[in-house]
């Protein structure tokens, strides 16, 4: 099952991306290739093996519900691009399909 | 041709937890922008996320209050979204092993009947930062709110009205409210509901395509918005049209519900297991501490009221609607007030008050000291019901202790016979008619002379007393 640029376009448009034509031409290959390689794992017998969401050892790492100072906001907004009395300043998007 | 609605709700319920759910900063409300927020709720690169074990706790006594049964291996899932309310793209979440599922919630219909509202299932997650869009073409972000710890409730599709729909988030309110691990204030914001709404002709064995309704923020406008969407979609089908899946908006203006946008698929959201959180597994000894953690009840508060009180049903069920007025008819009677004479003030002259001046118990100045004490006053006869009335109108608005103002007002009873009965005998004196009214027969009369001995004592006689001295002269007379 070939990646299609279609699927391309879609996955872009989840990550507010824009691509030319040739461009999801370009990845839907790529993704392709990827997807390919990753499918090899198919090729190992798995019956009985639990499905694993983790392969580290760790359980039950846990934080006690204490509160610590936030990051100073002056360095917060060191890596922001725009800011205002505060906030982030960004692009209005009023649409709020993604907003839980 | 006739219809059946099918409801479904989802809850999501701030917790009041001293720290986020996967970071150390502060939950606080009101602070300045962007002050309790920190580089992991900002998703830097290299930061590592670690579990609130409060939250985790809260989400566990939640469930259990809800009858749910606990998940005991648990994962935390990414739920991937790019919106700027949360810059790490995603949203830490239980898709695949919600904590609790399986719950249920009994609900008492206007007719009395109580019905069991399934609960499919309750997981922890962590809330958004909050966008002001302003007309400027700009939106200004305020990342406080990102990770503060949630709890969202899935309801499973057991509500067939608008005011069952009603009825059940009251009914959730309470139990949340009163396990102790959220405010839920709706108008705050610490409760928001979405709802979906279907309608089929009775006798379908298919659920009709549902709409949704987003962050409704209060319990009349779900019940308005789920009225108006059950007669559309109704009208829609009795057209010959179809229904649509889609989200919709309650217009709190109109009163109607207007498209928003289609729905997208929920595979949308590529939901993968958290790799930075390690699994949980909770065992029974936990579940049992968790358990025993749990404040009392509503229900097991009311059966104490009236078993240990004396309080009636009725009034036990109004006592326990919320837990501030639960904690403070307590706190009242912990201070030796009489139960039932607590209970009639709190339901009555305070509850009126706080309506009539849209006040919480809270913003008004009583206090269950004050309370108490003014009840004491009445109890031992130190004041009439009358005085009561006016000490009450001090005490409700102002911080004053009730026997001290009393005493300073000179408003005491009198119930001393050597005070009262000079008093009684020149009443007698100036009103010899009433007498000879009296003695034939005329019951009036006695109401005229009492009334006579309040205005002469400024309403501060004791009528009981007054009474029996009154008597007994009328007699020798």
């Amino acid at each position: 099952m070939a990646i299609t640029a279609e699927e391309v376009k879609h996955v872009a448009k989840l990550a507010k991306l824009e691509f030319t034509d040739d461009e999801l031409q370009m990845f839907a290959g790529q993704m392709d290739d990827i997807i390919k390689m990753v499918q090899q794992l198919g090729e190992v017998d798995t019956t009985d093996v639990p499905v694993t969401s983790t392969v580290a050892e760790a359980r039950n790492v846990l934080r006690d519900d204490v509160a610590e100072k936030g990051t100073d906001r002056e360095t917060l907004m060191k890596n922001v691009p725009q800011s205002d009395r505060g906030f982030v300043k960004v692009p209005a998007i009023i649409d709020e399909s993604e907003a839980q | 041709m006739n219809f059946e609605t099918t409801i479904g709700l989802e809850v999501h319920v701030e917790m009041k937890t001293k720290s986020k759910a996967f970071s150390p900063a502060p939950v606080q409300y009101g602070q300045e922008p962007n002050t309790n927020t920190n580089v992991i709720d900002w998703g830097y690169p290299g930061v590592l996320p670690e579990v609130n074990k409060g939250a985790l706790e809260y989400g566990m006594r939640a469930a259990l209050a809800l009858n749910c049964q606990i998940r005991q291996d648990i994962h935390f899932d990414r739920k991937n979204y790019f919106y700027p309310d949360n810059p790490k793209a995603y949203q830490i979440t239980q898709a695949q092993t919600p904590i609790g599922h399986d719950g249920w919630l009994e609900i008492e219909l206007e007719d009395g009947t109580v019905k069991k509202i399934g609960i499919e299932e309750m997981h922890v997650e962590e809330d958004a930062g909050k966008n002001t869009h302003d007309p400027d073409g700009y939106s200004y972000v305020d990342l406080n709110r990102q990770g503060t710890p949630l709890i969202e409730i899935v309801s499973k599709p057991d509500i067939a009205s608008a005011d069952e729909a009603y009825a059940y988030l009251k009914k959730l309110r309470q139990v949340i409210q009163f396990t102790g691990v959220s405010d839920v204030k709706m108008e705050e914001g610490s409760m928001r509901a979405d709802v979906n709404i279907s309608v089929r002709p009775i006798g379908s064995d298919q659920y009709g395509t549902k709409t949704e309704m987003k962050n409704l923020n209060s319990f009349e406008h779900v019940r308005s918005g789920l009225k108006y969407e059950e007669q559309r979609q109704e009208n829609v089908i009795r057209a010959g049209g179809n229904i649509q899946q889609e989200t919709r908006r309650f217009d709190v203006n109109t009163g109607e519900t207007v498209l928003m946008r289609v729905k997208e698929g929920k595979s949308d959201y590529r939901y993968f297991p958290e790799p930075d959180l390690p699994p949980i597994h909770i065992s029974d000894d936990w579940i049992k501490k968790v358990k025993e953690s749990i404040p009392e009840m509503p229900e097991e508060r009311r059966k104490r009221y009236v078993n240990d009180w004396g309080v009636t049903e009725y009034d036990a069920d109004v006592l326990t609607q919320t837990m501030e007025m639960s904690d403070f008819f307590e706190a009242t009677v912990a201070q030796g007030a009489d139960p039932k004479l607590a209970a009639n003030w709190l339901m009555g002259d305070v509850s009126a008050y706080m309506n009539d001046k849209k006040l919480e118990l809270a913003e008004i100045a009583l206090t269950p000291e004050h309370l108490a004490g003014m009840i004491a006053l009445i109890k031992d006869e130190t004041i009439s019901s009358k005085i009561a009335k006016k000490v009450f109108k001090q005490i409700v608005a102002n911080d004053t202790d009730p026997k001290a103002w009393v005493e300073e007002k000179g408003m005491v009873q009198l119930s001393d016979p050597a005070v009262l009965q000079p008093i009684i005998d020149e009443v007698l004196d100036n009103n010899a008619k009433s007498i000879e009214d009296f003695k034939n027969g005329k019951d009036r009369a006695v109401g005229f002379l009492v009334g006579n001995i309040m205005k002469q004592t400024r309403g501060k006689a004791n009528p009981k007393v007054v009474n029996q001295l009154l008597m007994a002269s009328l007699k020798e007379r």
